[in-house]
Formats: C-alpha cells, structure tokens, sequence
C-alpha cells in the first residue's frame, strides 16, 4: 500500500499551492483529485485576479494571507509558467454617495498598508481608464492588483510539485478515511487506498464532506454561485485596468475584468446555488451581469459575448479556516477559501505547511529542489521571428489549430503530454475552444490529435471525464 | 524566413478565393492562394449534399463537386497554393503590402505582394452568442462541426437531437442525422419565418416528419456532463410565455444560428468592417478601406448560395486585376439603404460602368416592389412576389440608370 507523510485532498489552487510548498522539503506527498484533471472546480472559474488588499480588514485571516499572497505573485510568474500581469485596480463610484465608501476602502487599504494606493477625483479616474461610464465621481486605485489566468496557474504549480517528487492521483474521489496507528488510510470511491500521516483538506465546495468523513469537525459549505460572460477579444469595451463597482455588504459586485489573455470578463454575481453541481447560468442573472457592467463601461455589447460560465463559492462563514483540526489528529483544514482566494492562496501554502509544523511533521529543505518550470513558447505570443524559428524546431508550430487563439498542434501536443487528455483540459491549458467560434472550427482538429497521441478510442474523448463522451457513435 | 513576392495574395481557397484567383491569373498576373486546410475547396468539401451549382454550371452538384470544378482548373493554371497555411497578419512596410504567413513545412512566410484578396469565409454564431443559459455539458455542437464530425470524420456526435435555428446548415443536419440512424426531435426557431431556404425546410423536415417549431426560444439546457434536454418557451406577441414552456429530452443540441463573416484578419489590418454585415466596407471594385486590399465571399456578407459566391468572387478578382494595371474609378457615388432593406453592397457606385448590387430585406412581404431611387428619383422598379431576410436579392446597374448623377448623388434602395 502506498504510504506518505502528507495527503492533500483536493487540487484546487489552494491544494496545488500547498503541494508544491512541501515539495521543498523531504516529504512523500500526495495529491488527491476526484476529478480527471486538476483545477476543474472553482479554481477554473473565478475572476483570475491578484486583489488590491483593500476589501477586508488586516484583522482577519483572509486579508493577512491576501496581503502576503499578492506580494508572491511576481517570484511565482518568474518561477512557473502561468500568465500574470499587474494592471492594477480600479474601484469606481458612479455617486457622491459611494464616495464616502471609497473613503473606507482607501482608509482600510493604508492601514493595510497597501503600496501605491491612491483615491482619484473623476478627471484621474477618466485618466486611468478612458472607458469608464463618464458619470464616475471618483474613486480608488490600487496600481499592484494584478490579473491572471487561474487554471494555468494551478497547471504549473502542479507541474512544478510534480516536478520535485510530489505524486499526483486523479480520479481519486475520498470514499472514506479511518486511523490505523499514525496514518490514517484513505480509500478512495474505486476502491484505491493509500495511507499518510498527515491530512491536509483542501476539498473546496467539499470540505465539509470530507471533514466529516475524518471525523472532524462538523461544519457546512454553501455553494454560491457567480455567474460570468466573457467578451470577444475584438471588443471595443476592454478596460486597462480592473474595474470594481463600489462593494456591498454581500459582494464585491459585478466587476469588468480585462483578461491577462486578451478577452474580458464580465461578472460575478452572487447568488445562492442549489446544490454543489449546480453550474447553469440563468437568464436573470446574465441580464443583471450586462446591465450592470455597462453602469461602469457602457460600450459593453451583447454582441461581443462568445460565451457565459457559472463557478461555485466555497462559502463559510465570513473567514478563511484554515486551522489544525481540534477534534481528528493530524488533519488541517482548509476550507471557506472564497475571494480573496486565489490572491491568497501562496500565503496558504505556507500558512499550512506551518501548522503541519506545528502538528508536529518535521520538515528538512530538499537541496535539490528546483523552482522553476519549463515555459511552453505560445505561438500567439510569438513574433514572426521567433515563431519561424519554432517551426524549424518543430514543424507542428506551424499548424494552428485553433485560429481564434492562435493555438499551434504543438501547444496541443504538449497538453496532452502533461497530461491534459480531456478537450477541457486541453482547452484550459492552450487556449484552443476558447475563442470566439468555442471550438466550431478546431474540435475535431483535437479529437485527431488526442487519438493520435493517447491511442485513446472515439469514444473515449470526453469533455471532462465522467459521462462527458463527445461523440455518440461511429460510422 | 522564407520571402515571397507575387502580384495578388488569395486569403482563402474555398470556393471565392479560388474563383477571384483564377480570374487574376487570366489577366496575367501571379497569383498565390494561402489556404489553411489540407485541401482547397473550404467549407463546401463537408457540404456532401447536392443543390450546388444551380446557376454556374446549370447542374446539381454536390459541395465536394463543386468545389473539385474550380480545383481542377486552378490546378490546370498551375496557380500557386499553399496549404495548411495560416496567415497570420497583413502589414505595410515601406509602402509595400506585405501578407505573413506560417505552415509546418515552410515556417514562416513574408510575402509582398500589390494586391489582397480577402476570401476567409464565415464562421457559425455559437452557444454563448445567442446567450442560452443553463448548463454546459458535452453534446452542444454548431450545425457545421457535426456536419464535418459526421461526414469526413466518421463520428456521430449524438443520438437523439434538437437542432437551435432554422439555418440552412441545421436544415440539412435534422436530414443527415435522420439518416444516420438519429433521431432529430426538433427545430426551434426564434422567428415567426424560417431562416433557410423554403427547399430545404421541405426537403429535409417535411419529407421527415421533423416538427419545426416558429417563434420559440430554447430558454435552458440541462445536464451535467452530457446533454439532458431543454427548456423551449413559445414567443406571443414578442413576449416569453413561460407558463407554456415545455422539455425536450435529448442527448445532443445542434446549433444553426447564423453565420458572421470571419474578419479579425481584416480588423487588425485596420479594415473598416460594416456592422450590418460584419463584413468590410467596399467600394465600387469591391476594395475595402485599405488600397489593394479586396474582398468577396462569406468574408463580405453571408451569402444563400456558392453560386453568388463565385460570381462576386470572379467580379473581386478582375477588379483587382483592373487595379493592377493601373485602372482607377474616374467618380463614384454613394449609395444607402431606403426603406425595408437591411443592407445593401458595394457602399459606393461607379456611374461610368455596370454594377452588381446584393442586399436583403428587413422584412417578410408579398408582392413587393424594390425601388431605386437617383436623389429621390425612381430610376428603376422591379416587382418581387415574395421577398424575406433569409434569401438575398440583386441588382445590376448600368450607366444608363445614373446617367443624371452628379457628383454629390446619392442612390437609394427601398423595398415598398
């Protein structure tokens, strides 16, 4: 049976995070998934953006780990291979009203101490983003927020884990866990088992299932769900910068986010989802998305959307907890991660890897662990001098697949060689399908390439996994 | 990098790059197809049913067909085309139209040339363009991506089927998917009318048995990892009827809700694009807003048939080849859209020579009457039975109707 020091359950971003922090040290660890591939859960549809650490008070967890998260990013981008980019944030108030609210903000970011923060009159605000609605009265900057893609950031933390020994299981879906001296021993849904001696529970929407199933503390994630539309790259409506509406007590609003890639995000919403499965958009919630987007950039067309998408909050309480378990031995809780999330989730890492310290797992630095990833050259990235040079290195650069992404056969190919064998994998990891044409013209392409490559059959292409097969029969 | 220099660079060889190309190459110039598959012939090598051809070759021919026609004498010619070639961006450098290009066996390509003809074609709206909320499962598809799954690839993408829009590519799916062994549940159309052509509702729903279902809007679709059904509410008097709104089990959705002219090239190179048609603004020559630079095709305006594709595509090329040798409008005159018409095409008019007009209708009318007007004056009316926005009409106009054209004139056509 396979034994390790610690097991983290859950490949989101947090446990992503946490992995490739203990792979620094002499440490077995795993990596539990319960889906085909990593970062399929709510750490693939979020707002992909590095927070300004105004939103919440230093006095609670989440703003601290925020803080210390977002200063992270730039080693991190250095070090892996994920887009990041810090154009800064704005926070617009459209009334005299919401002044009083930017005031707050602003006041909380300097206790915060928050580099670079500045309140803007309305001619600095047009200044710093010509596309906002022209009614602003004013508002807040915060020049170090920053954007980035999510699921290629877990991609490469994961990669990098791997990289320095971390073992990663997909498909491992908890069944159930009990305590067999030190260890405790894990069997998965199919009947897999492996036995550590440490738990770190970073299930997402599902940790309170799995805090259950360890016999610790009882507890309830609600999902809530936040609905998006993201716009064509062609729009006329891309903002520089991040464009926040001034927050309400339940949510930071519907925000206009110019993707690190190119497109533009609009959205969250906010509203409670029936169940944890339950990622359908709904034609209320899409309305109010338009609607109040345009408040803050009214060039905004519904004829620039190419697609809507639903992600699910982890909601608990109003703070991250992230604590040693009071009631199971040598099991961490991670849950309640909603936003500043992904903003805070490097601080997690270490967060975590201390209180495991501090539950007594002895943690020596591995000399030979290496930091860095190989960085996959992008052939939309590339100038016609580089890529001519890719080509000669590899001819499948020349082949692009995907023409609105500009995604070459080698992009794909590399996917699948890391890993990626679903067309969602494939999509979150190059690109290709998440253009305007959502993969009208390149599926097929793709499904080539897959059998190719895996020797995978027709209908063994899925989506996602599961019951997610993409074609019915053959002729 | 490998350098190339040819008088007229073809983006496209499907049916209107290769058409334009091979009338450049008549007048002598060189010419080079850049095309992105493995084979020329576009989207009509997965259109495996006939119906082509009607009017170029006064024969019914299947896509494959059609397309091997033109193929054969492009290959006769010995014009140039690479393929599986993407390009990648159109410039100017030092006065010179430069077109780069990258394939896997050449790399990357820089190619100066005098004169471009856009011929990229049209691309299917999708899902997310029509703002359909509900899940996303596997088994939502457009009309054309099954069409390509099912005839080249050998794949069925699903069983039990409901087809979104009335286009004519989902027309001819609910008849290809019933004959694979499918069964096609359904047809909702948004619209009061049908968005194909009337041949293909009666060829391929009728003849099946297939319900079309008019003014009714697909408002959910279900399922977690494959496609459960959906949710259809019926439209009355332009609002929701949501407590008549009824489910329809099915595996796979099929999507036929228009096509947009595929122009991010055309944009980047600073192309003026029409947002009636999505397609560049064209002069008299068919020339968008960059000199050299032509359009025709799906890239300019959607069209109904392959046979008025050709037919612009051959008028592109020769005015390209007229540009060439130096040829240049001595005036032209604007023209605009008069009642009933949602656009109208080219945006100018040469008053010196004859003129090819497409435009299409707002609305759905018998016994109409297409008017053109000179400054306010009716110069010519034509009687149409029928007119509706899914079928294109033309028009050609001769010296002889602008021969009171001033230079400030103004032509106008309106449907009354």
């Amino acid at each position: 049976m396979e034994q390790y020091d610690v097991a983290i359950i859950g490949a989101g971003v947090c446990g992503a995070n946490i992995a490739r922090k203990l792979s620094q040290y002499e440490l077995d660890v795993v990596l539990l998934e319960k889906e085909i591939d990593v970062s399929l859960g709510t750490s693939k549809a979020n707002s992909g953006i590095v927070h300004g650490g105004f939103h919440d008070h230093i006095s609670t967890l989440k703003a601290r780990l925020e803080l210390q998260g977002a200063l992270m990013f730039d080693r991190l981008h250095e070090e892996l291979d994920f887009p990041f980019e810090r154009c800064g944030i704005l926070v617009a108030a459209l009334h005299e009203d919401e002044m009083r609210a930017i005031e707050q903000l602003y006041l909380q970011g300097v206790e915060n101490g928050v580099i670079g923060i500045e309140m803007c009159s309305r001619e600095r605000m047009l200044e710093l983003e010509p596309k906002l609605n022209p009614d602003v009265v004013g508002g807040l900057y915060a020049p170090s927020g920053g954007i980035l893609e999510p699921y290629r950031f877990v991609f490469s933390l994961v990669e990098s884990a791997r990289k320095n020994g971390v073992q990663v299981k997909t498909e491992f879906e908890v069944a159930r866990a009990e305590r067999d001296g030190e260890f405790w021993q894990i069997q998965s849904k199919a009947g897999e088992t492996v036995r550590a001696r440490y738990v770190v529970n970073s299930a997402g929407l599902h940790a309170d299932t799995i805090s259950a199933a360890f016999g610790a503390e009882h507890f309830t994630i609600a999902p809530r769900k936040g609905e998006y539309y993201l716009l064509d790259r062609t729009t006329k409506a891309k903002p520089s910068r991040v464009i926040f509406p001034v927050p309400t007590e339940v949510s930071k609003g519907i925000l206009v986010i110019p993707t690190v890639e190119g497109t533009v995000l609009i959205g969250p919403t906010a509203s409670s989802a029936q169940d944890k499965e339950d990622f359908a958009t709904t034609r209320d919630q899409l309305e109010h998305i338009l609607h109040s987007a345009r408040m803050m950039v009214p060039s905004i067309s519904e004829n620039d959307v190419i697609t809507s998408f639903a992600g699910l909050r982890a909601s608990y309480g109003n703070d991250f907890y992230i604590a040693n378990s009071e009631k199971a031995p040598a099991f961490v809780q991670v849950a309640g991660i909603q936003s500043p999330g992904l903003t805070a989730s490097p601080a997690i890492g270490e967060y975590v890897k201390d209180l495991l310290k501090k539950a007594g797992l002895r943690l020596v630095e591995k000399p030979s662990w290496d930091p860095y990833v190989h960085k996959v050259p992008r052939a939309r990235d590339a100038d016609p001098y580089t890529l001519d040079t890719l080509v000669a290195q590899d001819p499948a650069y020349g082949d692009i697949v995907c023409r609105c992404e500009r995604v070459s056969e080698a992009e794909i190919v590399k996917a699948i060689r890391a890993g990626h064998t679903t067309l969602d994998g494939i999509k979150y990891y190059t690109r290709a399908q998440m253009g305007r044409c959502q993969g009208g013209f390149c599926t097929y392409k793709i499904i080539r390439i897959l059998m190719r490559e895996t020797g995978m059959s027709w209908d063994q292409i899925t989506k996602h996994g599961g019951n997610s097969a993409i074609l019915k029969g053959s002729l | 990098m490998k350098q190339l220099a040819y008088d007229a660079v073809v983006v496209g060889g499907g049916a209107a790059g290769m058409a334009a190309a091979l009338e450049l190459d008549a007048r002598g110039h060189s010419v080079l197809i850049l095309e992105r598959e493995d084979t020329l012939g576009g989207i009509l090598m997965q259109c495996i049913h006939n119906g082509f051809g009607l009017i170029e070759f006064n024969e019914e021919l299947t896509g494959p067909e059609f397309a091997q026609r033109f193929e054969e004498k492009v290959s006769a010619r010995n014009i140039q085309a690479s393929l599986r070639t993407t390009v990648l961006d159109i410039r100017e450098e030092e006065g010179l139209r430069v077109v780069y290009a990258v394939s896997p066996s050449q790399g990357m390509m820089r190619i100066e040339t005098r004169a471009v003809i856009l011929a990229m074609g049209c691309r299917e709206r999708n899902r997310g363009n029509i703002r359909i909320p509900g899940t996303r499962p596997a088994g939502i598809y457009t009309a054309g991506l099954a069409q390509r799954l099912v005839n080249i690839e050998g794949y069925i993408p699903g069983k039990d089927v409901v087809i979104i829009g009335s286009g004519d590519i989902g027309l001819i799916m609910a008849r290809r998917m019933t004959w694979s062994g499918c069964k096609v549940h359904a047809v909702i159309e948004i619209l009061p009318y049908p968005s194909g052509l009337t041949r293909n509702i009666v060829q391929c729903l009728n003849d099946f048995g297939i319900p079309l279902y008019l003014s009714h809007l697909v408002t959910d679709i279900y399922g977690k990892d494959r496609v459960e059904g959906i949710e259809v509410t019926p439209i009355e008097s332009g609002a929701l009827m949501h407590e008549k709104a009824f489910k329809i089990a099915c595996d796979t959705v099929l999507l036929s809700v228009g096509l947009v002219p595929e122009n991010e090239l055309s944009r980047n190179a600073g192309i003026e694009i029409q947002p009636t048609t999505n397609g560049p603004w064209v002069d008299s020559m068919l020339m968008t807003s960059l000199p050299g630079v032509f359009a025709c095709g799906n890239v300019l305006h959607v069209h109904d048939l392959v046979d008025y594709v050709v037919e612009e595509a051959r008028r592109a090329g020769a005015n390209a080849a007229a540009w060439l040798s130096g040829y240049r409008p001595s005036r032209e005159i604007r023209i605009k859209t008069g009642s009933n018409i949602r656009y109208v095409l080219p945006a100018r008019l040469n008053p010196e020579r004859e003129n090819r007009l497409y435009m299409r209708s707002l609305v759905v009318k018998n016994d109409a009457r297409l008017e053109v007007r000179l400054d306010g004056n009716v110069v010519r009316s034509r009687k149409l039975a029928h007119v509706q926005p899914s079928e294109m009409l033309s028009l050609t106009l001769g010296p002889e109707d602008m021969a009171a054209a001033g230079r400030d004139s103004v032509v106008e056509i309106a449907l009354v």
